[in-house]
This record gives structure tokens, sequence and C-alpha cells, in this order.
């Protein structure tokens, strides 16, 4: 059998643990499809959230992580206020994206977590977001040189890109918090 | 009233003439705003979408560094104030998890337009306006950060918040009822999937116009820049709308100016403010 059949006997319990462990209770979903119904972004996904909800419950990490609906997602919190039983949805995507990275799983939407990091590099380097920074580093790494070069190019003639990096004084604190030490790299 | 300030990376960049305007606005309404000293980013949404560790760690150190101060903390951006609000959260619960040694339970995270939508604000914006936004009638846009979670926000009507509405009746213009004043224009995915963006904020901008809306006013700094950026270079289509600040309107009505500079700023003309002031007489900001 695959990797991509859904078996709810061969479920990562692992990843279970962790989701129970963080107080996700995806066992408590009855399948309403409110989450579904009301994400702006589900036209677009190749899991509707109600069916992650679910391969969560049945602990199918491989394909969750392998889906493109875990990157297009974008954590807007209207699947999870909208939720009867109060599951923690976009919590369970970060647990999803995370593990994702983790594992080096090669990511359905490329682009995107390229995008973080690129927001997160300039974040270590500079304690602050460096924004013309972070767009060199997110072309560079995605290929995508002239997307949005006309956009770029405006927002810079109306002052609104600023060309140096704003830094903060204790930058050693901030390197601190990306030095991948604390109690959330057990796993 | 004394607040500490996090005005956050947007607000000195893409979004600069809103710490601008809010600054102004504070001001003008006796508020008096101390920036935190050496605040640092708040990882958005880029860092709890990948890292828990980080995504928590990155705000709870300005959390530490506010409350040396012992104010409030007002935020005018959106996404900042749910990542603020998530590591109060984090830190309340278990202090010890976060290496916190004491945590001052009172400190309040206060989102702008509720502080300004709260009783006495709006009575003084009334007061002071010297010039009313009579012919203005806009779409109030909430996005999502600011409301959502409601069990991280503590947003009450969150699904129908009526802030900025009350400010924007406060400074004498008028908003339509409309079906997307909560729903995301997807801020985070823009740069990566504009295509996605375009998408969101073509709903978006046709359910405003369908409800009779000549522009949108907003108080999150991402979905300014993409509502108004993503309907920008769609040659064919109704003229695109402006999305303004809550309170660049505020400072417009409370100074009776509405200055070259902030005008400038825009990818969208905005026409259906420069038109209420034909004699904007300052190239600077008040």
């Amino acid at each position: 059998m695959s990797n991509n059949a859904i078996n709810p006997e061969k479920g990562n319990k692992k990843f279970l643990n962790k989701l129970e462990s963080m107080k996700i209770d995806v066992h408590a979903c009855f399948q309403c499809g409110r989450c579904s119904s009301g994400c702006p972004v589900s036209d677009f996904f190749d899991l509707q959230v109600m069916e992650v909800v679910r391969l969560a419950s049945y602990g199918m990490e491989d394909i969750l992580l392998k889906s493109k609906t875990i990157w297009l997602c974008a954590a807007c919190e209207t699947c999870a206020t909208r939720c009867p039983n109060d599951i923690e949805i976009v919590a369970l995507m970060d647990v999803l994206r995370s593990l994702a990275l983790k594992k080096g799983v090669t990511p359905a939407q490329p682009r995107i977590p390229i995008f973080h990091r690129s927001f997160l590099d300039s974040v270590k380097n500079w304690g602050r977001t460096y924004e013309v920074g972070m767009i060199a580093g997110y072309k560079l790494r995605s290929g995508d040189l002239m997307g949005d070069i006309k956009l770029g190019l405006d927002m810079f003639r109306k002052g609104r890109l600023g060309i140096l990096p704003h830094t903060i004084k204790e930058k050693t604190e901030i390197r601190a918090i990306f030095s991948g030490k604390g109690k959330e790299y057990d796993r | 009233m004394r607040l500490s300030y996090y005005p956050g990376c947007s607000l000195q960049g893409t979004a600069l003439d809103y710490d601008h305007s809010v600054r102004e606005t504070c001001a003008r309404l006796d508020i008096d705003l101390v920036e935190i000293p050496d605040w640092n980013c708040c990882g958005a949404s880029s860092a709890h979408m990948t890292d828990h560790e980080i995504g928590l760690r990155l705000p709870i150190r300005n959390l530490v560094l506010a409350q040396e101060a012992g104010h409030d903390i007002l935020v005018p951006c959106a996404a900042c104030f749910q990542r603020l609000c998530a590591a109060d959260k984090a830190v309340r619960h278990d202090p010890e998890r976060w290496d916190i040694e004491s945590y001052n339970p009172g400190m309040k995270i206060i989102h702008i337009s509720s502080l300004l939508a709260s009783d006495g604000f709006l009575e003084r914006i009334t007061a002071r306006v010297r010039k009313p936004l009579g012919d203005l009638t806009l779409a109030c846009y909430y996005g999502c950060l600011s409301l959502r979670h409601p069990r991280i926000t503590g947003a009450v009507n969150h699904e129908r918040p009526e802030t900025l509405e009350s400010i924007v009746r406060a400074i004498g213009a008028s908003s339509v009822s409309w079906s997307h004043k909560t729903e995301c224009c997807s801020g985070s995915l823009t740069m990566a999937r504009p295509d996605i963006a375009r998408k969101l904020v073509g709903d978006i901008i046709a359910a405003a116009r369908k409800a009779g809306a000549a522009a949108m006013v907003t108080d999150c700094p991402m979905c300014q820049a993409n509502v108004e950026s993503r309907q920008l270079y769609n040659a064919g289509e109704d003229p695109p709308l402006p999305v303004f600040f809550a309170t660049e309107l505020i400072a417009a009505a409370l100074s009776g100016d509405y200055p070259k500079k902030q005008q400038k700023v825009h990818l969208v003309r905005p026409d259906a403010m420069t038109d209420l002031f034909p004699n904007s007489p300052t190239e600077g900001t008040a």
C-alpha cells in the first residue's frame, strides 16, 4: 500500500501525540463544513480545511505535509473562529508547516516557504523587517525576478520602500531567539 | 493619557504615513505616545506559520521591554496586535515556559480603532473636527488580525465589528453596510501568489463598490497596501478604489488639511479625499 492511502490504522502516533500535547483536538470534528465554506482561499486548495482536520485525526501526516493547502492557508483564522467545536485549526496548520520544513518535505508551493524564509532572514539580521532586502532575497531564491517589478518601482517612487534597513541595538537577543534552542525543538 | 507605542515594521516602511497619522491623531487627542525602546519585529505571519518557538519569542521580547514603562501598549498594525496578544496569552498561561521571571498582568494591548472608538475619544474627535468629511461614503474594512481569533484578540463583535463605523460617523462621513468587511485579502500570500491576492481583492472591491462606497477605510497596513496594489494594472476594469487609514481621515478632519505628502503615497489616486480638500495648503504633514 502506498504512502498516499488513507488508513487510520496506519496513523502516525507521534504526530497525534504532538497535536494532543498542543491541545489541538482534531478528534472533536463532526465534519460540519463551516471551516471549508468560510475559507477565502479554498478555491486554490488541493485539500479542503475539513479534509485536513479529518486526515489529521487519522494521523495521515505524509499526505498533509505534501499538500498545497498547508502553504496556501493564509492563517486568517476564519475557520478556527467559526468552528463550533473550538478546534485550533490555524495552530494545526502551523504544526503541519513547521513539520514539513523540519522533515525536508518538498513543498507543493515552493515560493511560499521561500517568502517566509526571506522575511525571517531579514528579521534575524536586523531585528526588524527590511523590506527591500527581503524582496531581493525572495527574488533571488525563488527565481521570480520579474514579478511585480512595476509595482515595486511605483512603491519606491512614492516613498513607500526605504533603501536602508532599520536595525535594533540588541541584535544578539534576536540571534539567540533564532539559535534553534528552545523547548519546541524536542521532536 | 500616556501609552507605550509599538509601531511595527510596516509603519517604518510601506506604511510610514500610517505612523505619521497615528502620531498626529494621538497628539490632537491628548494621547501621549512613548515608543518602546529598541522594539523588534513581532514575526508577523511568517514566524508563527513556520516556527512556534520563534513566533512567540519575538513578540515576547517586546512585552518584556514594554512592561518596564508599565503603560498599556498601543498597536496600529493588525498583525502586530494579534502577535503581541498571542504572546501575552502564552506568557500569562505559563511564564516559566518562556523564561519570564515576573510579568505585569495589568498591562493591556490595545489596537488603535478600539481605543479611538471608545467612549470619551469619539466625543473628543467630534468636538475637535474642523472639517467634517460629509461627502465621503466609505466601506469600513477590518480584514482579519485585529479581530481573529477572538480567543487571542478579545474582540467581541468579530464577525460584525463597528469600531471603524463609529469613527467614520465621528468625523462626519458615512459608511455602507456590506458583506466583506472582515474577509481576508491574503496579505501574507501577496508576494508569492499575486494571482490569489488579485482574486480576493477583486471580490472585496466588487462588494464595496456594489454597496455604493467611493473608497475604503481600514486600520491594517497590510490590507491598505495589498488592496490598493492588487487593483492596479488590470486594464479595462472599473477605476480602482483608494484605501485610507482611519487615522489619515481623522488627522485630515481634525487639522482641516489633507497634505500633499499624504496624498502622494497612495498607489490609487485618493480623489475621494482630495476633492474634499481643494485648497490643501501644505506640503508636509501638519
